[in-house]
């Protein structure tokens, strides 16, 4: 059916699968820690936490993708003989777009993470410090677990964007689906039909995705009232 | 390692007329996609399964696949067709700005839809039982409680779907189009400046997104101050 290009195009989508998982995992790490800034009392970290949040949601991933790999290429091999080291240096597309990616979408976590925070009710972290708990301990034990929830809507559609960002690592050179897709459909005069296969691929990861998230909600919404509209 | 103004200065004329072109498919692409969403975000809470199937299968597979993919399908893709090429929507789909514009309008209606339809179902169970004990007749329901409610409760993230979009019109310049990315591409390929043209191109959204959000936060405050946390 696609002539041929199916091994290129799963091999292209294990690719993905791995830049976008990584970069996830370094999100939640940044989102967390952006989070955790902006709700300080401390004002300069709570400002520093907020600069990074507005600045990187501020700019499309396009226009940071192509300056993290252009314009860090650019940067290193300025710097790079300065230090001694007299060769051109070629930045590794996926190392680079599992960097930018997180780096990009913890800005966005830390922003998912916050609105799930203050949606709790304030008596909730009230009552923590009334029973003597730490700041850390009405963080971790009261706080998060309720935020979980809370984030998840958030979370997932800050996932799915992630997984649909990742295509656009392809512009610059990386051999995801995307681009093995670009690359066939150019050979074959088909586009329409290899775009729309990795359509399929793309709607599949983020459908099992989907399954998953709604697992994990439904696990931490257990005893909340709804309502029939 | 110096920061070169003297090429921004120059090429400053080219990312205004691009900061128009990225405005243009902006308002475009919301417009229409706000147009589509309220319905669909309607049809996304019915208990109708199939209205409700229809819609969810749009925003479904709308929001499941990366929009540089639907973009391509589009601006690529169509052609390969021949009865697409002998239509007379050809030369509309043959047009790079209609078909960005096309793929922007649908992506951002599935969101706005999902936000919509996420945002009546948020509505407080007080308020729907308060309506019914009333006596309000279902449209009317919808009408003076449920659509102003959940609308106004969708602002901010509405806001964000905005600033998304903003983003978004971003891939218009992998189809050719001198937007605000699509000038810094331009300028990074005249004089070798991947620097001085991306981040140019970084501040130039990022006014553009501070404008946004300020013109949310005024609207967010005339709409929803009653929401607000209370001060001191």
């Amino acid at each position: 059916m696609l002539k041929g290009y199916e091994a290129v195009i799963l091999e292209g989508a294990w690719l993905t699968l791995q830049l976008a998982l990584s970069s996830m995992a370094l999100a939640i790490v940044l989102g967390l820690l952006g989070v955790s800034l902006r709700l300080s009392p401390v004002r300069w970290l709570a400002w520093l936490g907020d600069v990074y949040s507005t600045v990187i949601r501020g700019i499309p991933d396009l226009v940071l993708i192509l300056l993290i790999f252009y314009g860090g290429q650019d940067l290193i091999n300025r710097i790079a003989p300065l230090l001694g080291y007299d060769d051109y240096i070629d930045l590794n597309p996926l190392m680079a777009g599992i960097f930018t990616l997180g780096f990009i979408f913890g800005a966005y976590l830390s922003e998912t993470f916050r609105g799930a925070f203050m949606a709790i009710p304030k008596g909730q972290a009230e009552a923590g410090v009334a029973y003597g708990m730490s700041s850390l301990q009405v963080f971790f034990r009261v706080l998060v677990p309720q935020m979980i929830r809370l984030a998840i809507p958030g979370f997932t559609n800050n996932w799915l964007v992630l997984v649909k960002a990742t295509a656009l690592i392809s512009v610059v050179g990386l051999q995801d689906m995307m681009f093995k897709a670009k690359q066939a459909a150019d050979a074959t005069r088909e586009p329409f039909t290899f775009f729309l296969a990795v359509a399929a691929m793309y709607l599949l990861i983020t459908s099992v995705s989907l399954l998953i998230l709604r697992g994990i909600e439904k696990r931490y919404s257990v005893g909340v009232k709804a309502a029939d509209l | 390692m110096i920061f070169d103004y003297n090429v921004v200065w120059d090429s400053l004329p080219l990312y205004l007329a691009g900061t128009l072109e990225t405005l243009k498919l902006l308002a475009i692409s919301l417009f229409f996609g706000l147009l589509a969403a309220i319905p669909l975000g309607l049809m996304r809470v019915s208990k109708n399964l199939a209205v409700n199937g229809l819609a969810w299968t749009y925003t479904y597979v709308i929001r499941g696949t990366p929009m540089l993919v639907q973009l391509f399908l589009i601006y690529y893709g169509l052609a390969q067709f021949e009865a697409v090429r002998e239509s007379i929507f050809w030369p509309w789909l043959s047009s790079a700005t209609f078909c960005a514009c096309l793929a922007f309008a649908i992506n951002t209606s599935a969101y706005t839809a999902e936000i919509v339809a996420g945002s009546l179902k948020a509505t407080p169970a007080g308020e729907i039982e308060a309506a019914k004990a009333i006596g309000m007749s279902r449209g009317k329901m919808y009408r003076r409680i449920l659509l102003p409610s959940a609308l106004r409760r969708a602002l901010p993230q509405y806001s964000n779907e905005v600033l998304m979009m903003l983003q978004a019109t971003s891939l218009a310049s992998i189809v050719t189009l001198i937007d605000i990315t699509g000038a810094a591409r331009t300028v990074n390929a005249q004089y070798y400046l991947p620097f001085e043209a991306y981040i140019t191109a970084g501040v130039f959204y990022l006014c553009l997104t501070f404008i946004l959000v300020r013109l949310f936060k005024l609207a967010e405050r005339r709409w929803l101050g009653y929401l607000a946390p209370r001060k001191g």
